[in-house]
């Protein structure tokens, strides 16, 4: 993945920056052109505050080209407070104390390094909240 | 729009080709296409892949196979539906049979998947994803199915080994496929430790990446003159979708695409779900075989696994699915997957299926995926 890639996708990885339609005020992440609920193309950017709830989760034991070295790591889907799911790597856990339904929050951590000297990616990656006040 | 016939099929055995290209697995089945149809011409051919050019360095496989088969000059195009590619060539063969463009259509599916190491293969059927918001996230094609099964354990009260007789099934009807991967039966205690791949899916819960190619000759029904005893009409060919990324699903744990080609096919076809003689279903994963049979129709929801327990998905059951081994024993060369569906589909209706043969089949259906059924083809054929 080349960089302009990387960059374009800045606001998202960092910030969780989706969109909320000004006409029927459906939130989406990650963004897009067109309402899926209304079909309005008026849409504007909502940044999102990266709290919700644990959908689901899985331990990978085979891994994609570039990831063998996180083996075994854990992915999972997290269903927003404010609406939207979003899928991510799940950090700072054992995976055998996961339970679907739990509090995460998001953190930005490293995604990927593309080869010896190449490009690090960071984004979000979403972790069990401990203590929620 | 006329009726359309299958009036031949050719596969060769799905499995690590290293003696046989590409060129060579598609060239094979087309030619044995041909010559189970008692044709030597063809007017368009339609080739269903996903890889070839990620994992093979060749694109533009329809002037390739066109070619090769000796048809230079026809029509031929390569159609890519992720998984379901093959599904996807098919519905194009049969709209440009249907529509009255041409009177002889070649689909073929091929595919070669071991040409590669294992990880860049995992990487490259990644692909099939959302590579900004699912793949960057080290997010395999077997974690985003193992993301649904998770779920439904939950939701419905399950443990991963409700899901065995699907994959006990697969096995086992695979044994006496000739063009099956696997040729031996697996056992109850095999599945339980069976290696995880990403939890709760095993090995023994995936469909085995492997190399093949089939093809089928299409022809006008009117114009086959009542003379082809073995030639079987496809009453349906339908193709909807999905969003790309589970995400964006409402409810990720309902195959709405499965749902919509289902039911267009059973509309175009005049036939319900019950009236379905054996589902070639995408049986990619054992998730996705019970969230198939709901989508489809054959189960309510949160039922799917239970039809495998209770051994209604054996060719002696009421729902029988993957009759010759499915993509999980007969292998899934991916973009070949859903022309091997129909290939297998007309052996039932011919009642050429030897020790896996549907008792009195008449209707069969196969489903073709791509992504985790963000696009699905459904075709109904009739005996
Ligand atoms: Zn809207």
């Amino acid at each position: 993945m080349d960089l302009a890639r990387n960059w374009r996708l800045k606001d998202q990885r960092y910030r969780l920056e989706g969109i909320v339609c000004k006409n029927c005020g459906a939130k989406f992440f990650p963004p897009r052109q067109v309402c899926t609920e209304c079909h309005s193309q008026d849409l504007t950017p909502h940044e999102f505050d990266g709290h919700g709830i644990l959908y689901s989760f899985s331990t990978l034991h085979q891994a994609p080209l570039g990831y063998e070295g996180s083996l075994p790591y854990t992915v999972g889907i997290v269903k927003l407070d404010e609406g939207p799911m979003v899928e991510a790597q799940l950090t700072d856990t054992n995976p055998d104390e996961l339970k679907i339904g739990q509090r995460m929050e998001m953190v930005t951590r490293k995604l990927r390094e593309h080869g010896e000297e190449g490009l690090i990616v960071y984004g979000y990656k979403f972790r069990p909240i401990a203590n929620e006040n | 729009m006329r009726d359309v016939s299958v009036v031949g099929i050719g596969q060769t055995q799905v499995k690590e080709h290293w003696d046989k290209s590409l060129r060579q697995l598609a060239t094979s089945a087309v030619l044995n296409a041909m010559k189970d149809a008692h044709v030597d011409h063809a007017d368009a051919l339609y080739v269903g892949n996903m890889l070839s050019g990620e994992l093979t360095g060749q694109e533009n496989l329809g002037a390739l196979i066109a070619d090769e088969v000796g048809l230079r000059g026809i029509e031929a195009l390569k159609v890519e539906a992720a998984c379901g590619g093959g599904g996807g060539a098919l519905h194009i063969g049969y709209l440009a049979v249907a529509s009255g463009q041409f009177d002889v259509v070649i689909v073929t599916g091929a595919e070669k998947l071991t040409e590669s190491s294992n990880c860049n293969t995992t990487a490259s059927l990644a692909m099939a994803a959302d590579a900004d918001y699912e793949t960057v996230h080290g997010i395999s094609f077997v974690a985003l199915n193992a993301l649904l099964m998770r779920r439904y354990m939950y939701e419905y009260d399950l443990v991963p080994e409700d899901f065995a007789a699907f994959s006990l099934n697969a096995h086992a009807n695979a044994a006496n496929n000739p063009y099956a991967m696997f040729r031996a039966p697996i056992t109850l205690e095999q599945y339980k430790h069976a290696r995880s791949v990403a939890d709760p899916i095993s090995v023994l819960d995936s469909s085995p990446v492997g190399d093949g190619a089939a093809a089928l000759v299409l022809m006008p029904t009117a114009s086959l003159n009542g003379n082809r005893a073995r030639a079987v009409k496809i009453a349906a060919s339908t193709v909807a979708t999905d969003s790309l990324a589970l995400h964006a699903r409402r409810d990720p744990l309902w195959l709405s695409a499965v749902e919509l080609s289902s039911q267009k096919a059973y509309a175009q076809a005049g036939v319900t779900p019950k009236d379905i003689d054996v589902f070639e279903a995408h049986d990619a994963f054992s998730i996705m075989s019970v969230m198939s049979l709901e989508a489809a129709g054959f189960a309510e929801r949160g039922r799917g696994a239970y039809l495998g327990r209770e051994g209604e998905i054996t060719p002696q059951g009421k729902v029988p699915i993957s009759t010759m081994g499915g993509l999980k024993a007969r292998g899934h060369p991916v973009g070949a997957t859903g022309v091997y569906q129909a290939a297998e589909a007309v052996t039932q209706l011919r009642g050429e299926a030897g020790k896996n043969q549907v008792p009195n089949a008449r209707v069969a259906m196969t489903q073709s995926l791509g992504g985790v059924a963000a696009n699905a083809a459904t075709h109904i054929f009739v005996n």
